[in-house]
């Protein structure tokens, strides 16, 4: 199972980022081996369709969760279609590392 | 100001993105967009034939909305036949019966994906969980 959590920056340390299209980095954390792994978002600049092509990108990478603080509509429709779980929430003070352990527990 | 559109609930959307005339000389460049809602009135009505008072509470509107709808949808349809106008669907005014869930031990929001079993909160794994409109 793995979960996409978007964040800041590219470190455990680094803060929860609200925005799912338009976060800095992904961070894909795995449950079975308890790895994490940082993606950088290309499209954080993008004038338009950063929501779709991160729906994409989730899907490529074969999550099965993403975490992050809202979705556009369109980007909820993509990952319903690819059958990912969506996950908001809405504390933007927590790290990528207390999300992770939340999981966890 | 007018009042505000209460959201209408459909379950599925189409499962097309339209249809086009074909075998005839004089297609219209022109379309007509067939709102979501106004699919799921056509489906409850003419296809599931359930009555209008049931289908306006499945959609969660009152009875002269689902037949407002519902009629508009027929003429849209009507229209797009005899001037050999293609139809499009366009999202409208709804939400989804997709599975939006609240968690109320750790105030999470998701959703719970078709391929998914069990029935908790992905965050904190509390059972205590209740569906939302969103």
């Amino acid at each position: 199972m793995k979960t996409v959590i978007t964040s800041h920056n590219n470190n455990l340390t680094s803060g929860f980022d609200k925005r799912f299209g338009r976060a800095a980095w992904y961070c894909i954390y795995d449950e079975d081996t308890g790895e994490t792994n940082f993606v950088n978002n290309e499209n954080i600049n993008a004038t338009h369709g950063a929501g779709v092509r991160a729906a994409e990108k989730m899907a490529e990478l074969k999550v099965n969760k993403v975490i992050s603080g809202d979705f556009g509509p369109k980007a909820k429709q993509l990952l319903n279609k690819f059958n990912i779980q969506m996950i908001i929430i809405d504390d933007e003070n927590l790290t990528v590392q207390d999300i992770i352990n939340k999981i966890k527990s | 100001m007018p009042r505000r559109r209460s959201l209408r609930k459909v379950v599925a959307p189409p499962g097309f993105r339209g249809y086009k005339p074909y075998g005839s000389n004089q297609v219209s460049k022109e379309y007509i967009e067939l709102l979501y809602e106004e699919y799921e009135a056509i489906k409850l009505a003419d296809y599931d034939l359930l009555n209008h008072q049931q289908a306006s509470e499945l959609m969660g509107i009152s009875r002269p909305t689902f037949a407002r709808i519902y009629e508009s949808a027929r003429r849209k349809i009507a229209n797009a036949l005899v001037e050999t106008k293609e139809i499009k669907t366009v999202y409208g005014n709804v939400w989804m019966d997709k599975n939006w869930y609240a968690c109320i031990n750790c105030h999470a929001r998701f959703t719970i994906p078709r391929k998914m079993e069990k029935q908790t909160c992905p965050v904190c794994s509390s059972i205590q969980i209740e569906s939302i409109k969103n």
